[in-house]
């Protein structure tokens, strides 16, 4: 058992242990932003988490750019599955708007109707 | 090395079973569509570790498809969806005075 094996070992259990404390939040939080919060966070670095560990076990075969091309993958469309959901999350007022400090669409809002940059 | 396998086996398993119990339970579309792209997430993070215990590259393909479906899957939901107006909306969150649904983008 080299370096290379325990550094592999701890990423993957980092990585598990991030999923199962995301899909713990995303059980126990109690409305839709707070839930996507903790889908998209933990969850994201902890398959990046396991990504990285499997492409340094795997190094060496052909085949790890497809991990690499995974983990870019994610990393790119997460934040925009993430603005979709919690742009409609918000219109839809499916959230608890006594567990928010600051509401800056509302701000932003024309004439008293809470929007967004792209909203139609 | 083999204990690290088998605890990140049971903690993925363990992810994946109580995100179900969200994607059963979700109140509103939305919160079903965050418990299934979790979901997803899982069995990549699966698939991943998988690869890594068995030096067994062919699963990465899959990965990526999962990714790539997973991404057009939860956007044409958000997109397409059909609003639900229920228990979940107080009066004036997702009907507009009249008491027409409001148009979502």
């Amino acid at each position: 058992m080299n370096v290379l094996d325990i550094v592999t070992a701890v990423l993957i259990l980092g990585g598990s242990a991030l999923a199962l404390t995301a899909a713990i939040g995303v059980v126990r939080f109690p409305d839709t932003l707070t839930r996507m919060h903790a889908a998209s966070k933990p969850q994201v670095l902890g398959l990046l988490l396991v990504l990285v560990g499997a492409a340094i076990r795997l190094s060496g075969h052909a085949d790890v750019g497809m991990v690499i091309l995974t983990g870019l993958f994610t990393l790119i469309t997460a934040p925009v599955v993430a603005n979709r959901v919690g742009q409609l999350a918000y219109r839809e007022q499916n959230i608890r708007d006594d567990l928010l400090t600051r509401d800056e669409m509302r701000e932003t809002g024309e004439n008293g109707e809470p929007g967004g940059h792209d909203a139609h | 090395m083999n204990y690290v396998w088998i605890a990140a086996a049971v903690m993925l398993t363990a992810a994946a079973g109580i995100t179900m119990i969200r994607l059963l339970a979700g109140p509103s579309t939305l919160d079903r569509l965050v418990a299934l792209d979790t979901l997803v997430a899982v069995t990549m993070c699966g698939v991943g570790a998988w690869a890594a215990f068995s030096l067994d590259t062919t699963v990465t393909y899959g990965m990526a498809a999962l990714a790539l479906i997973s991404f057009v899957g939860s956007v044409s939901v958000a997109r397409f969806r059909v609003p639900d107006v229920g228990r979940m909306s107080p009066p004036g969150g997702s009907r507009d005075k009249s008491g027409n649904i409001r148009k979502q983008g």
